[in-house]
C-alpha cells in the first residue's frame, strides 16, 4: 500500500493472504475474510450496520452500542465437530445477548442478524438514550443532511419522545480552537475526535471530563486543537458537535454539488471533493483514496481555496493593463512575440499547472523556438510532517519535469538574463516574478512581460485570467507518480479561461492550430509523445489515478 | 443461637487480643501456608484451588482456578501480573474492611501465594480511595512481609521475586468492574473494556495477561491450601464450596458481618435467628440478597425451582423466601445474586419508591458515561424514580422507567448495565401498585 | 511544559519513589500522585494538573480527565474540617440524610453538598454527601477528614464537631 499516510488502523481492509470464512449473514451464506469485524464485513454484501463510534481507521472502543446484532456460532457435537443442518450448512447457536458488530470479529460458521426484531428493538433503545439529552436545534445545526443522528433516527427512532425530564446542559460554543467550535450538548460522547487527534495527528489534546451523563469534550485549558489536520475531526463527528469556523452557517450541505479532484496545495495529491453552489466553492472535503490519503486531508490543504474567490482576483485581459479581448490580446500577443529571438524569450511556468497545460506549453516554446528558449518552474519546499503533508508543495513536479518544462537550474539562468537584458520577453504562467526572485527594476527593462495567472501583475504587458484548481479538468502526477484528476466544479468568471485554451490558442497564432479541441484531446496528443502515458486516456485515469510508477515505469 | 458460624476468613477477626501487625499473625500460624506453598509446584497450588472448587467473591461467583488456568504459562511470553481488588463499594458489604483493618497480613499471604503460583512477579493491591488507613495498614503489612523475607527479592529463599504496591482509588465505583479497575491503574479514567478481545487473562495491565481476584477470594487460597482442595471443597455445598462472608444491613436487630459455609444456612435463619429477626417487631417487606445490583427479593415469596440433587438429578420444589439457602446457584435461580454477599434487609414501613430512588441515584452518579444506554439511561432513571417518590409522576411513569432500565441491561460494555436496571426491574415489577399509588401521591415517610 | 509552581525537596522526592512503583508505565503513577498533591495542597489546582503531567511526560488534558472523573478530587479547597457523610441506602435507612441534615446547620453550611463539598462562609468545615463507605451495617457512618466513625447520631456528630473544631 502506497498510501502516504500510515492509518492507526485498517479494520475495512483485510490483508492479501487472509484466509476467508463461511458466515451466515441475515440467513445468506457468504465468504468474508477471517478476522474481519463484522461492521466492515457486513458492508461488503450491502448491509450496513448503523455505528457511530465505530471508525474503520481508528482504534475500536464500542461504546455506542448501535451496532448491537445478534450473533451465533456453530453448535458443536461431542466430537468438537459442527452440527450440520439440512442444508448441509452448520447449525448455529445464537447467543442470547447482543453483541457489537465492531468488536467482533468474523470466525468460521458465524451466524448474524443485521436486523432481527432484537436488534431492531436495540437501535431503537439507543437512538433513544443518544436523543434524551439532545438539544433539538437541527434547523440552525450545520450537520443537518449528513448527520448520523438524523438519518439514523428517521430509520430506527421513534417519532414520539418519552423524556419530559430537564436536560442536561453543558457547554455550548466553545472555542477550542482555531478552526473548530464545540457544541458540548450535541456531543454524543463517541470519542472518535479524541481518538482520531491521539491516534493519526499524534496531538493527544482532546479528552473527556467529568463523567456519566455528564461527560463532557474538552480541551485542558490553554490548550488548543490547532494541529494541520484538525478540520477533520469535524468530518467523522457523526453530529454537529464539532463544525468548522469556515464552513459554519455558511451553507446547507444538501445544496452542495460535489465533485470528485484533487488537492493541490502539495505533491500527495490527496483526493477531495470540492463542494459548490453555482459560482462558489464553499469547502473541499477528502475523499477515500487507500492509495493517496486514506479519508484524511491536512488543513492547510483543505482551505487553499479561498484564493479562488479573492476580489481582486484577475478576470479580464489586459493589454498595458487596459482591459481588452481574448482574440485582441491573443492576435496582439503573438505578433509581439514573434518579434523577438528565441534566446531573447523565457519561459517561468508552474509545476500548479496540469500534464495537459504544461504539454501545450511545451508545444508553444517549439513553436516560438525551441530548446533555446529557456525555461523552468519554482520549485517550493516546505517540511513534510510525515503525515500527509509533502515537502514539495506543488502538486505535479513530476508532470512539469517528464514534459521538459522544469529543467533544474534554468530559473538561475533566466533570472539573470532578465537582469542584465539578454531576456526580453518573459512569460510567466501561474507564478510571480517575485517568487522567481526576479526584481521589479529588472523586469521594468524587460520589454514584454506577460502573465497568465488568476493574479494582476501590474507589470506585465499582458494579463491573461487564467482559471484556478477548481473550475479545470486536467491531470497530474503526485509525488509518488500517481497519475490522478481535477474535475471542474464551477466555471471561472469573468473572462477567465482554462490555461489549456489560452495556450493553445497562443500557440495556433504563433505556429498553427493543433487540431485540439478538448482536455481529452490534449491528454491523448500527450500520450502519443510521452511514454509515460502511453495507452492512457482521462477517462482511464478514473477516479482513483493510476500508479504510473507501476503501468509505465515513470522513474 | 441455632446455627454456629464457620469461621475462615474472619477466624481471628475480633477475636480478643489479636492484632493487625505481623507478630500477632506468626503467632496464630501465619505465613506457614505461604512456607508449604513455595515446595509446591505451582502447577500443584493450580489444581488444589481448582479442586476446592472456590468461586470468586467479588460478584460473579467465577471459579477462581478456572480464572488462573485462563493463563497459559506456555504460550505467553509477556510477563503476569496480578490485582488484588480491594475496591469494595458495592452499597451493602462491608467485609473488606473488616479484613484489610484487622488481618491484614492474612490477604498478603493469600497475595503472596496466588502470585507464587501463577509466577507473578509484579502485583498491584487496588484498594479503594475511601480507606485511607487501610492504605496504611496494608503498607505497613506489606512492609512487615519484606523485612521477613516473605515478599520482595528471593522469597525465602527460593530464588523468587515479587513486589507488591498499594494503589488507592479515588473514589469510583466502576473500579469494581476488572478492567475498568485496570485501566484506572494505568492512570486512565476507569472506563471498563470491551470484552472480546480486551479479557484480562490475555489483555490485561499493560496489555499483559492479569488475574483480577477480589479480597475474600485470596484470603481463601491460604484455607485451600491449608486444608487441601478436597477438603475445602467438603465445605458448603457442590458448585458452592467454602464459607461466605455475609454482610446484614438495614432494618435488623443485629445488623454485621457473618462468616458460614456456603448454603448452610436459609435468607429466613439468617435474618431471623442470626440477625435478631426485624428491629422494632416490625414485619419483613424487601431483601436485597447480594448487594444493591441484587434484585430485590418481596416478603411473601415463592419461587418454583429445579434444584440438583445429591445424585445429580433434577426436581421440582417450591420455595419460600425465607426457605432460599444463601449459596450462589440457588440465588440465581429465584431470579437475584449471592452477588458480594451485602444483605440489605427492609420493614413493613419503608417505601420501595424512595428505597429505588436512592440507589438509582447512586448508580446515576457512579455511572462512567462511557457507553451510551448506561450514560443515558442511569441518569433519566434516577430522574423519574425521584418524581415518583416525590409523587411528581404518573402511572405511566411506572411502565417508562420499567422499559428504560429493560433498554440497558444485557447491551452494555460492562455489568453495570444490569446493576443500575436490575434494581429498577425487580423493584417496579414486584411492587407495581406501590410504585403506581406513590407516583401520584408521594411517598410517605 | 513551564511550570511556575514550586513544591519541596520532601514532596518531589516522595512523588520521585512513588513514580518507582510503576516500572512499566509512569502514566499508572495519576493517581497516586494526584493523591499526594491534594494532601499536601488541599486541592488539585490547574498548576497540580500541570505539574503532574509534565512530571509523568503527559498532556494536561490526560491529567484533568482524572481529576475530573474520581470524585475524591477537588478543584476546590474544602473546609478544613471536612465531613463526607455516606448517602448510600443503608446508611440512609440509619438516618444517614438526616445526620447529613444535622451537620449542615450545626456547621452552618448552605449549599447542597450532593457530591461535592459545600463549605461554610468562614471556610472552615465542608460537607459532602458520598456514596457507599462500605460499613452499611453500623449506619449512619461518615468520615471527618481520613478519619471514619460509625452509628453516628446527632449528639455523636455535635461531639465531632467539637473535637475537630
Amino acid at each position: 500500500m502506497s498510501c502516504a499516510c500510515k492509518n492507526p488502523f485498517n479494520h475495512d481492509l483485510a490483508t492479501e493472504n487472509t484466509p476467508m470464512v463461511n458466515v451466515q449473514i441475515d440467513g445468506e451464506w457468504v465468504q468474508v475474510p477471517k478476522g474481519m469485524n463484522i461492521v466492515a464485513a457486513a458492508e461488503r454484501f450491502s448491509k450496513f450496520i448503523p455505528h457511530y463510534c465505530y471508525h474503520p481507521k481508528l482504534s475500536v472502543v464500542g461504546n455506542c452500542r448501535m451496532c448491537l446484532v445478534e450473533m451465533g456460532t456453530p453448535k458443536m457435537d461431542a466430537n468438537r465437530q459442527p452440527i450440520l443442518a439440512a442444508d448441509g450448512k452448520p447449525e448455529i447457536g445464537w447467543m442470547p445477548r447482543p453483541q457489537i458488530g465492531c468488536a467482533t470479529q468474523v470466525s468460521e460458521g458465524m451466524g448474524i442478524r443485521t436486523n432481527s426484531p432484537l436488534v431492531q428493538e436495540c437501535r431503537k433503545g439507543v437512538m433513544e438514550f443518544l436523543l434524551i439529552n439532545h438539544p433539538l436545534d437541527c434547523p440552525i445545526c450545520d450537520q443537518a443532511g449528513e448527520c448520523k443522528l438524523q438519518e439514523y433516527s428517521f430509520e430506527h427512532g421513534q417519532s414520539n419522545s418519552r423524556f419530559i425530564e430537564e436536560k442536561v446542559t453543558k457547554p455550548k460554543n466553545v472555542d477550542i480552537g482555531e478552526r473548530i467550535v464545540l457544541d458540548d450538548e450535541r456531543c454524543i460522547m463517541c470519542s472518535r475526535c479524541i481518538r482520531f487527534s491521539k491516534e493519526f495527528a499524534q496531538d493527544d489534546v482532546l479528552g473527556f471530563t467529568q463523567r456519566g451523563s455528564h461527560t463532557t469534550l474538552a480541551v485542558y485549558p490553554g490548550k488548543r486543537l490547532d494541529n494541520n489536520y484538525s478540520l477533520n475531526t469535524v468530518d467523522i463527528c457523526p453530529v454537529g458537535a464539532l463544525t468548522s469556523k469556515d464552513f459554519r452557517f455558511k451553507m446547507r450541505v444538501w445544496f452542495l454539488k460535489e465533485t470528485k479532484s484533487i488537492c493541490t496545495g502539495c505533491s500527495t495529491g490527496c483526493n477531495v471533493l470540492i463542494g459548490s453552489r453555482e459560482s462558489e466553492v464553499h469547502r473541499l472535503t477528502p475523499r477515500e483514496n487507500e492509495e493517496v490519503n486514506s479519508l484524511w486531508m491536512c488543513d492547510q490543504g483543505r482551505l487553499g481555496f479561498h484564493e479562488i474567490h479573492d476580489e481582486n482576483r484577475l478576470t479580464t485581459p489586459l493589454i498595458h493593463g487596459v482591459k481588452s479581448d481574448w482574440n485582441t490580446a491573443i492576435t496582439q500577443l503573438a505578433h509581439q512575440l514573434q518579434g523577438f529571438k528565441p534566446e531573447q524569450i523565457a519561459i517561468i511556468a508552474s509545476a500548479r499547472m496540469t500534464n495537459e497545460e504544461l504539454f501545450l506549453l511545451s508545444g508553444l516554446r517549439k513553436a516560438l523556438g525551441g530548446e533555446s528558449i529557456l525555461c523552468d518552474i519554482i520549485s517550493r519546499t516546505g517540511v513534510a510532517d510525515g503525515i500527509l503533508r509533502s515537502a514539495d508543495l506543488n502538486p505535479n513536479t513530476h508532470g512539469a519535469q517528464l514534459l521538459g518544462i522544469a529543467n533544474s537550474g534554468k530559473l538561475e539562468e533566466i533570472r539573470s538574463g532578465v537582469t542584465k537584458g539578454s531576456i526580453q520577453a518573459l512569460l510567466i504562467f501561474n507564478e510571480t516574478p517575485g517568487e522567481a526572485g526576479i526584481s521589479l527594476e529588472s523586469l521594468k527593462k524587460t520589454a514584454l512581460v506577460v502573465n497568465l495567472g488568476m493574479r494582476l501583475n501590474g507589470l506585465a504587458h499582458y494579463n491573461l485570467p487564467s482559471s484556478s484548481f477548481a473550475e479545470k479538468r486536467g491531470t497530474m502526477i503526485n509525488g509518488k507518480g500517481r497519475l490522478q484528476r481535477l474535475n471542474r466544479a464551477l466555471s471561472a468568471p469573468g473572462q477567465s479561461r482554462d490555461d489549456w485554451e489560452i495556450i493553445r490558442d497562443l500557440k495556433a497564432a504563433v505556429g498553427g492550430g493543433n487540431g485540439i479541441h478538448t482536455v481529452e484531446e490534449a491528454f491523448k496528443a500527450m500520450a502519443n509523445v510521452v511514454p509515460a502515458f502511453k495507452d492512457l486516456t482521462i477517462h482511464k485515469v478514473g477516479d482513483l489515478g493510476i500508479d504510473l510508477t507501476l503501468s509505465n515505469s515513470l522513474v | 443461637m441455632a446455627i454456629a458460624e464457620t469461621r475462615l476468613i474472619f477466624k481471628h477477626i475480633d477475636s480478643p487480643g489479636y492484632t493487625n501487625d505481623i507478630d500477632c499473625y506468626l503467632k496464630n500460624g501465619g505465613y506457614s501456608t505461604l512456607r508449604k506453598a513455595i515446595t509446591m509446584k505451582t502447577a500443584e497450588i493450580i489444581t488444589e484451588v481448582k479442586t476446592s472448587g472456590l468461586r470468586g467473591r467479588g460478584g460473579a461467583g467465577f471459579p477462581t482456578g478456572v480464572k488462573w488456568g485462563f493463563i497459559d504459562p506456555t504460550k505467553n511470553t509477556k510477563p503476569v501480573y496480578l490485582i488484588c481488588n480491594a475496591d469494595e463499594s458495592e452499597p451493602g458489604t462491608f467485609k473488606d474492611r473488616q479484613i484489610i483493618h484487622k488481618d491484614p497480613h492474612q490477604l498478603i499471604e493469600g497475595m503472596i501465594i496466588s502470585c507464587f503460583a501463577n509466577n507473578v512477579k509484579l502485583a498491584y493491591l487496588y484498594i479503594r480511595g475511601e480507606f485511607p488507613e487501610g492504605a496504611k495498614i496494608l503498607e505497613r503489612a506489606c512492609n512487615e512481609a519484606r523485612a521477613k523475607n516473605f515478599l520482595g527479592k528471593n522469597i525465602l529463599g527460593t530464588g523468587y521475586d515479587l513486589e507488591i504496591y498499594i494503589h488507592r482509588g479515588a473514589g469510583a465505583y466502576i473500579c469494581g468492574e476488572e478492567t475498568g479497575l485496570i485501566e484506572s491503574l494505568e492512570g486512565k479514567r476507569a472506563y471498563p473494556r470491551i470484552k472480546p478481545p480486551y479479557f484480562p487473562a490475555v489483555l490485561g495491565l499493560y496489555m499483559s495477561p492479569t488475574i483480577v481476584n477480589n479480597v475474600e477470594t485470596l484470603c481463601n487460597i491460604i484455607h485451600v491450601l491449608q486444608m487441601g482442595g478436597a477438603n475445602f471443597a467438603k465445605l458448603g455445598k457442590p458448585n458452592n464450596t467454602g464459607t461466605r462472608v455475609l454482610c446484614v444491613s438495614g432494618d435488623v436487630v443485629k445488623p454485621g458481618y457473618y462468616e458460614f459455609e456456603v448454603g448452610a444456612l436459609t435468607l429466613g435463619q439468617l435474618i431471623y435467628e442470626v440477625c435478631g429477626g426485624i428491629k422494632n417487631g416490625k414485619k419483613l417487606k424487601a431483601i436485597i440478597p447480594g448487594g444493591s445490583s441484587a434484585k430485590v427479593l418481596k416478603a411473601g415469596e415463592r419461587y418454583k425451582i429445579k434444584q440438583k440433587q445429591a445424585d445429580g438429578t433434577m426436581i421440582d420444589v417450591d420455595l419460600a423466601l425465607e426457605d432460599i439457602p444463601m449459596d450462589f446457584d440457588t440465588m440465581a435461580a429465584v431470579g437475584s445474586m449471592a452477588g458480594s454477599g451485602g444483605v440489605i434487609v427492609m420493614d413493613e414501613t419503608r417505601s420501595m419508591p424512595e428505597c429505588l430512588a436512592n440507589i438509582s441515584e447512586f448508580y446515576a452518579h457512579e455511572s462512567c458515561g462511557q457507553c451510551t444506554p448506561c450514560r443515558e439511561g442511569s441518569l433519566w432513571m434516577k430522574k423519574i424514580t425521584t418524581r415518583i417518590r416525590d409523587g411528581k409522576a404518573t402511572v405511566e411513569d411506572v411502565g417508562v422507567l420499567k422499559n428504560v432500565a429493560d433498554n440497558i441491561a444485557g447491551r452494555t460494555i460492562c455489568a453495570f448495565g444490569e446493576a443500575c436496571s436490575w434494581p429498577v426491574q425487580s423493584f417496579v415489577t414486584k411492587f407495581k401498585e406501590e410504585f403506581e399509588t406513590v407516583a401520584g401521591n408521594g411517598a410517605k415517610k | 511544559m513551564s511550570c511556575e509552581v514550586k513544591v519541596s525537596k520532601e514532596f518531589e522526592s516522595k512523588v520521585d519513589e512513588t513514580i518507582t512503583h510503576y516500572p512499566v508505565s509512569k502514566r499508572s503513577a495519576s493517581l497516586p500522585l494526584l493523591h499526594l498533591w491534594q494532601e499536601e495542597f488541599g486541592y488539585v489546582s490547574n498548576q497540580g494538573v500541570e505539574w503532574i503531567a509534565a512530571k509523568l511526560d503527559l498532556q494536561p488534558i490526560n491529567v484533568y480527565e482524572l481529576v475530573t472523573f474520581y470524585p475524591m478530587f477537588r478543584e476546590q479547597p474544602a473546609g478544613k474540617i471536612q465531613f463526607r457523610v455516606c448517602r448510600t441506602l443503608s446508611c440512609a435507612l440509619a438516618g444517614g440524610y438526616e445526620l447529613f441534615d444535622h451537620l449542615k446547620k450545626n456547621c452552618k453550611i448552605e449549599g447542597d453538598g450532593h457530591h461535592g463539598p459545600a463549605v461554610s462562609p468562614e471556610g472552615k468545615y465542608s460537607i459532602e454527601f458520598v456514596e457507599c463507605l462500605a460499613s452499611c451495617g453500623t449506619g449512619p457512618v461518615l468520615m471527618v477528614n481520613d478519619d471514619f466513625y460509625e452509628q453516628v447520631s446527632n449528639d455523636k456528630a455535635n461531639e465531632l464537631v467539637k473535637k475537630y473544631g
